[in-house]
């Protein structure tokens, strides 16, 4: 189940993801009154896994919000600093939020099908770009299908209703979806916490196989998941960050007493 | 409980029942299917043919909800996908005074303001001459009626959209636009269903309103601009009245009963549509 298959979708938008970008400077994030987010500077490394890690409420789901903009729909939120993609800051700029979205997919923590059958799911954001041609809907169909290897499972009840799917299948269904879009950058945010240990390490196993192709940026609970995936790892503290580098030196050299903390077991 | 909820379906029994009872006279000497067919109404004749009626109901009703549904579904996914919450505060209260207002007071407010406007303003650029109190007239009244009904179900429904749903389609790069009329509303569609059935059953069976801006002239409506003579409406006009006419009062029973039947009919099928839907969005 390889990604690099023979052909490709013909596709409007061709993937421009070599030396893909993504950049958070000095990065502050108020909603209402609360300072969610403190002075956060990163560089999100191009096809790799990066695990953002932290106690609960430390402001990670926060971060991959303002990173594709759906921060904006919340009430009172105020963003200063820029995060830089391909080195345009997409903080403010109202109208390319569009594309911003189709460069940068979302899978969220619990697997939400939208109200449609199977198919029509993965084709929606292809739809929504404007692609309208049967045949190619299909092959966009197919060939992500394939890339979430849920392909098997479903080819023969495209148009039942997603809803219908196993829990661990509509995640993988959502991924399918985000990936249909072609975006550059993956936001998972706890994308494994609402499946079963089987469907987990699927999807897990699937993010590994994508990062040949995708910057994976994934936020998790759980410490083994990020000690087996991850590439870089990002550990955040009370809106701030507190350490960031790659997996193996964190882990087993953490620099910060907090970190080393968290990493033991000590709270949490 | 049980025997209240059996007595609560008896009632709908009983009326049956008793209508059907009621109306026997006249069903003894004509067939249901002149009855319902024939649209010859001369009452002193002995002749009842209720087909310019029940069409002058269905369309009537039809008028009124193709005027309000579309303006009702875009004012509720605005207050619920956009509006800014100091506009709902103020919105809700007056829909709900909207809803409140009896029936006899919008067929005034047709009868000031909708029937001269149509006679007056509007009629003219279409046909020659229109007394303004029209069927066009009975469906704007009606459709002022449902709105407030229809609003505030629909604001209901579509609140119950979780917001994950609607996050995932913006995050596909979706406008709100098009999230909501891909997702919000197909999401709620079973709900829309319901809630129109309801405004349905409500203008069908809406009596005072249409009385007063219909025009009631026995006539199948040829235009927007005919009167018309709803079911309920003949039934309010002349029960009381008229019944020295032999058969007269089994005729007005019969009526009764068709709308019975229609309503009974109109909500069967639209119960096998929501299962339909249901059954193809969410199961």
């Amino acid at each position: 189940m390889s990604l690099k298959k023979s052909f490709r979708p013909g596709y409007k938008f061709v993937r421009q993801s070599e030396g893909a970008e993504l950049e958070v400077r000095n990065l502050n994030v108020h909603i209402k009154n609360n300072h969610i987010l403190k002075n956060v500077n990163l560089v999100l490394p191009d096809k790799k896994i990066t695990c953002i890690i932290g106690p609960s409420g430390c402001g990670k789901t926060t971060l991959l919000k303002t990173m594709n903009r759906l921060i904006d729909s919340v009430e009172g939120v105020r963003i200063d600093g820029g995060i830089l993609l391909n080195n345009e800051n997409i903080v403010g700029s109202g109208e390319k939020i569009i594309n911003l979205r189709r460069k940068i997919g979302l899978v969220s923590q619990k697997p939400c099908p939208l109200p449609m059958s199977i198919f029509d799911n993965v084709a929606y954001g292809c739809r929504i770009h404007g692609i309208r041609n049967r045949r190619k809907l299909r092959m966009i169909v197919q060939y992500y299908l394939e890339a979430v290897g849920l392909w098997d499972e479903v080819s023969n009840r495209l148009n039942t209703p997603a809803a219908r799917l196993s829990v661990g299948q509509q995640q993988r269904l959502c991924l399918a979806r985000s990936l249909a879009v072609e975006p550059q950058f993956i936001l998972a945010d706890e994308a494994t916490s609402a499946l079963d240990p089987i469907s987990s390490r699927n999807v897990e196993e699937l993010f590994v196989k994508l990062k040949q192709d995708y910057s994976i940026i994934m936020v998790t609970h759980t410490l083994h998941q990020a000690k087996r995936i991850a590439d870089h790892v990002v550990f955040m503290y009370l809106g701030e960050i507190i350490e960031a580098g790659p997996a193996n030196e964190i882990f087993t050299n953490p620099q910060h007493q907090l970190t080393k903390e968290y990493l033991s077991g000590a709270f949490n | 409980m049980l025997s209240l909820t059996v007595l609560s379906l008896l009632i709908l029994v009983f009326m049956a029942v008793g209508l059907y009872s009621k109306s026997a006279d006249i069903l003894k000497e004509n067939s249901v299917w002149t009855l319902l067919t024939s649209s010859a109404w001369s009452p002193f004749n002995g002749q009842f043919g209720f087909w310019s009626f029940i069409v002058s109901s269905i369309y009537v009703t039809l008028l009124s909800l193709i005027i309000a549904l579309p303006i009702s579904l875009l004012t509720a996914l605005f207050l619920t996908e956009k509006a800014k919450p100091w506009i709902k505060k103020a919105v809700f209260p007056v829909l709900d005074i909207l809803a409140g207002i009896p029936s006899v007071v919008y067929g005034l407010w047709g009868i000031l303001i909708i029937v001269p406007w149509i006679a007056n303003s509007l009629g003219p650029h279409f046909v020659d001459y229109t007394s303004g109190y029209t069927l066009l007239a009975g469906g704007i009244v009606l459709s002022v009626m449902i709105i407030p009904l229809l609003v505030s179900l629909f604001v209901e429904i579509f609140s119950t959209v979780p917001s994950e749903i609607k996050d995932a389609s913006a995050s596909l790069g979706a406008t709100p636009w098009q999230t909501s009329r891909k997702v919000v509303v197909r999401k709620a569609l079973p709900g829309i269903i319901a809630s129109t059935v309801l405004a349905v059953s409500k203008a069908f069976g809406e009596t005072l309103a249409v009385l007063m801006v219909c025009g009631n002239m026995v006539e199948i409506p040829r235009s927007l601009f005919d009167s018309a003579y709803p079911l309920p409406a003949l039934i309010a006009n002349n029960y009381g009245e008229m019944l020295s006419l032999p058969k007269y009062e089994s005729a007005l029973m019969f009526a009764a009963l068709v709308m019975f039947v229609i309503i009974l009919i109109f909500n069967t099928v639209a119960r096998i549509v929501l299962h339909k839907v249901e059954e193809k969005f969410t199961l």
